[in-house]
């Protein structure tokens, strides 16, 4: 026989508490608590902390990552229900032009115009998109595409809202660290509260919608009505983090309906990874500050970026907030082979 | 009138043509209340077309459908089943990666459900497990909680069944309920759609298994080729020389 010792393979094993039985909470001891809470305390209390510590540039930094983070928790909702957008730059613009607007026109303080462009904006986005919501997967895709590149065109020509120039001298919030502190807490509700959505009933119809929505019509409920609820709540997010982002600048142009309002949001749910919300989160919470930090390479950095987020979708297609929640639940021990 | 006879449901000339291909040219029957219609025919000789139909599932090229009264022709889908006509697919629609029991529970959030003071917010999922039960998915056995796509084919058909009946149809329509169902799995479902009948509820049910069929049915409609060729009691129907015709002598066997 040969002599095998010393020979070691891996051994994997999946944790067999099924931690959350629908409505029974299964907490057997101390440890069995810090394994399920830490995963969701640490990151909620890291963010907590942040906007204290953080100061200036990092600062800015970390509100453009909950805003981005927003964008893409909204796109994973249209998501859940089949809806794919590649026009969150829409409902960014929307809530951006209208609490510009208000704020510089009828002079609003911010205190009234962020929650009125939030659910402005939503009615907004769902009624400009509910025309469209029949048409599905790359269809609907390419018309929220064109509506931003629309209304910049539109705003360009026509000089309204400000035109080129955009609307400036708007009303800021009271202090940075306040506005820091608005953007992760907003960012935080929202993640919790979509998260609570999605494992409701109310988002067993939505994800029920995306997977077969004929099956869905024959149990009497009307698909377009509630994926026009979705587009609503979508919408109203991102409103919010236009709204919050005009004042934070203090500034409003037609920026605010530019491509990587679109495209970032995907980007972060490519890799962190859908249907969770915190893959979206995560990933947005990664690319961001990743983005920010490679500025220092030049004209590289975007190449790099690119780089990064190729490997990424290639080695993680699952993204990697599933990959991370798998391998928590999982213990890796090295047994030796007898 | 007595409520037995009343026509709860009118289909008046519909045609529908897929291309060059007639699918159902000018088919014309109603359905009384508490009536169990059987509809048969040759494979292709436009059943499922004629269900899509009626559910709005395909529009109609002419002819009108009428639902209580009601023209609900141009309805959508999901109109018509919010009016109470409920329907089974023949490929069945699930949805596999969920529970078999959480499938229920998507009709159950629909607003009929809700008008008709069911379905309040906590007691779906316990009426969704109710429901299954009565369909023969154990309470206490682990059935109704294994993901639907891990269920044997019987138990898919069933589930849809259930998902239709989730619904507190007025009118049923089975499209070919016990394709793929073994004989004793038919024997096993066979008896609650009997019952749903006894309970007042207007069933159409399309099937290939004759047999079990004209044992049920209160009437039976022949399609051939997109077009009725008869329509009368089961003893009519299967000394119609036509329907012989149609079926090269299957009928026979059945006698």
């Amino acid at each position: 026989m040969p002599d095998r010792k010393g020979i070691y393979r891996k051994k994997r094993l999946d944790r067999g508490i099924k931690a959350r039985a629908d409505t029974i909470y299964l907490i057997a001891s101390w440890r069995e608590i810090f394994y399920l809470l830490l995963p969701r305390a640490f990151p909620v209390g890291f963010l907590l902390i942040l906007p204290a510590v953080l100061h200036g540039y990092w600062q800015k930094v970390l509100v453009f990552a909950c805003v981005y983070g927003l964008l893409a928790l909204s796109w994973d909702l249209l998501a859940s229900c089949g809806l794919f957008s590649l026009g969150q730059a829409l409902f960014f613009g929307a809530g951006a032009y209208l609490a510009g607007g208000l704020n510089y026109y009828l002079h609003l303080p911010p205190l009234v115009t962020v929650p009125a462009a939030t659910v402005g904006g939503g009615l907004l986005c769902a009624g400009l998109l509910a025309p469209v919501i029949r048409l599905r997967g790359v269809y609907f895709a390419m018309v929220t595409l064109m509506f931003p590149l629309l209304l910049m065109r539109g705003i360009e020509t026509t000089g309204v809202l400000g035109g080129t120039h955009g609307l400036s001298a708007l009303s800021p919030f009271p202090g940075e660290t306040l506005t820091a502190y608005l953007a992760v807490l907003a960012f935080l509700a929202c993640l919790f509260l979509f998260r609570r959505l999605i494992n409701s009933d109310y988002g067993l119809v939505l994800m029920a919608i995306r997977d077969d929505d004929r099956a869905v019509m024959s149990g009497g409920i009307n698909i377009y009505w509630r994926k026009t609820q979705a587009l609503f709540l979508a919408g109203s997010v991102g409103a919010f983090a236009g709204a919050l982002m005009t004042h934070h600048f203090q500034f409003l142009g037609m920026s605010a309906f530019a491509l990587d309002y679109s495209i970032l949001p995907v980007a972060a749910v490519a890799l962190g990874g859908q249907g969770s919300f915190a893959g979206a989160a995560l990933g947005s919470m990664i690319l961001v500050p990743l983005s920010e930090s490679l500025r220092a390479l030049g004209g590289l950095r975007i190449a790099l970026y690119c780089i990064i987020l190729m490997v990424s979708i290639v080695a993680l297609p699952e993204g990697l907030f599933h990959y991370l929640e798998r391998k928590y639940h999982q213990f890796e021990t090295r047994a030796e082979v007898e | 009138m007595s409520k037995a006879s009343e026509t709860i449901l009118a289909v008046e000339r519909v045609r529908k043509r897929f291309g060059g291909i007639l699918a159902v040219f000018d088919v014309s029957f109603e359905l009384k209340a508490g009536e169990f219609l059987g509809i048969i025919g040759p494979n292709g000789s436009g059943k499922t077309t004629l269900v899509n139909l009626i559910t709005g599932f395909v529009k109609p090229d002419g002819g009108r459908v009428f639902f209580k009264g009601r023209d609900i022709t141009s309805f959508m889908p999901y109109r018509i089943a919010d009016m109470g006509i409920a329907r089974t697919f023949q490929m069945v629609r699930l949805f596999y990666n969920l529970p078999a029991y959480k499938n229920i529970i998507i009709p159950l959030c629909s607003s009929r459900v809700r008008r008709l003071g069911a379905g309040r917010y906590g007691e779906k999922d316990d009426m969704a497990v109710d429901l299954l039960d009565d369909m023969g998915f154990e309470r206490d056995s682990y059935v109704p909680y294994k993901t639907a796509g891990s269920l044997p084919h019987g138990y898919l058909k069933r589930l849809d069944l259930a998902r239709a009946m989730a619904l507190r149809p007025e009118v049923l329509i089975l499209d070919e309920l016990f394709s793929g169902m073994s004989l004793s799995e038919v024997a096993s479902t066979l008896p609650l759609i009997e019952k749903f009948h006894e309970e007042g509820l207007s069933i159409i049910m399309i099937e290939h298994r004759l047999k079990e069929l004209f044992r049920v049915v209160d009437r039976v409609l022949v399609l051939n080729f997109g077009r009725k060729i008869a329509d009368g009691s089961p003893q009519e129907v299967m000394e119609n020389e036509e329907v012989r015709k149609a079926y090269l002598g299957i009928e026979v066997e059945i006698l």
